[in-house]
């Protein structure tokens, strides 16, 4: 128990220590004003690392990274909008350096392929649902006269699968005793 | 009724398949931006020399080859033998970026290994391989006549890139080169 706790107190304080370094990479910039620095975190949180992959402009210690962070603060202080950075990027790099890919056809199946999918499941739930509900089995309370609850009782007592099967021909047996 | 069954065997299938094809594409083969468009436009000074420059125009009306190359790069020792190949055997002209590179010990690199490159120039802060979208050295690109990339592979090439895939684009430019 005692050295658990320890190998569990090593892994935090390794997973910790890792992360503090990990945000320590970047270099600090400069910024004239609070606003283009706002702009240059949320640009380099937005923009994918190539070399990576699965991280950040923000978040890689890899040089082409570095160098694609020191270009948007550049251009952010030459005055550039967020669009024409995003643009020099893209012209680059393509789509692949922004995180959130843009619609387009070879997109398209991403960005629309959660909701079709929600709506196929939709359409069967919703069939399923109607089907059972026009399904006599179903709702054999819901008969309203004697002709009907005959008609119920006849079908159960056709289908073997039923288990209430046999108490129900048992009641019936009682009935027509009394 | 029947098929109520198998639809999610199926759909098992299809993913299964969709997930395997994911296994085998290559995840660092970003495809290039740069292909079928002009060729960014830059003017280097020359590797080993003082007042060399180099502009790709020098070039327009060839179809050459771009090859981003480092000596810090442990890949491209093994794409070297195939670059002097493709020199010796005067396929078409090899400019080499050399990107992010000391002077001195690129130059030591090219005597060691031999010279492949009608020319190298010199991308000491990586701001031209960036315009070319260069993300890991080595990358090599060809460029056609009118000064348009055509092609670009990623990684080291081997002699049977060279021959499947960087050839037939060589060779096609000896058919067309009299028609400029």
């Amino acid at each position: 128990m005692m050295r658990k706790t320890l190998l569990l107190t090593a892994l935090i304080v390794a997973l910790v220590g890792s992360n503090q370094y990990g945000y320590a990479v970047i270099e600090a910039v400069e910024f004239e004003t609070k606003q283009q620095e706002k702009r240059y975190k949320t640009l380099i949180d937005q923009l994918r690392c190539l070399v990576c992959q699965n991280q950040n402009l923000a978040g890689s210690d890899a040089p082409l990274a570095k160098d694609l962070r020191d270009i948007t603060a550049d251009m952010i202080k030459q005055g550039d909008s967020d669009a024409t950075i995003k643009a020099f990027m893209r012209d680059r790099y393509g789509d692949f350096v922004l995180y959130e890919p843009p619609f387009n056809w070879s997109t398209a199946f991403l960005w629309l392929g959660p909701f079709v999918l929600l709506i196929l499941v939709s359409i069967g739930l919703i069939l399923n649902i109607k089907r059972r509900q026009e399904d006599d089995l179903f709702r054999p309370t819901q008969a309203t006269d004697d002709a009907e609850r005959i008609k119920v009782r006849n079908l159960l007592r056709d289908t073997p699968s039923i288990g209430i099967n046999n108490e129900l021909s048992s009641n019936e047996t009682n009935s027509d005793n009394t | 009724m029947k098929l109520k069954y198998i639809i999610p065997l199926l759909a098992f299938f299809a993913m299964a398949f969709l997930l395997a094809k994911g296994l085998t594409l290559n995840p660092k083969a970003i495809p290039s931006t740069r292909i079928d468009k002009a060729a960014p436009d830059f003017t280097l000074p020359v590797l080993s020399s003082e007042t060399d420059q180099f502009n790709p125009s020098e070039l327009k009306g060839k179809r050459w080859i771009l090859n981003v190359w480092a000596s810090w790069c442990v890949s491209c020792r093994d794409e070297h033998p195939v670059l002097n190949d493709i020199a010796r055997a005067g396929l078409a002209p090899i400019v080499g970026l050399n990107y992010k590179d000391k002077d001195d010990e690129a130059a030591q690199w090219l005597k060691e290994r031999g010279d492949p490159y009608y020319k190298s120039v010199v991308d000491q802060d990586g701001r031209v391989g960036i315009d070319w979208g260069v993300i890991a050295v080595p990358e090599t690109f060809i460029i056609d006549e009118e000064g348009k990339v055509i092609y670009k592979h990623t990684g080291p090439i081997t002699r049977e890139l060279v021959n499947a895939e960087m050839l037939p684009l060589l060779t096609a430019s000896t058919n067309t080169a009299p028609n400029n």
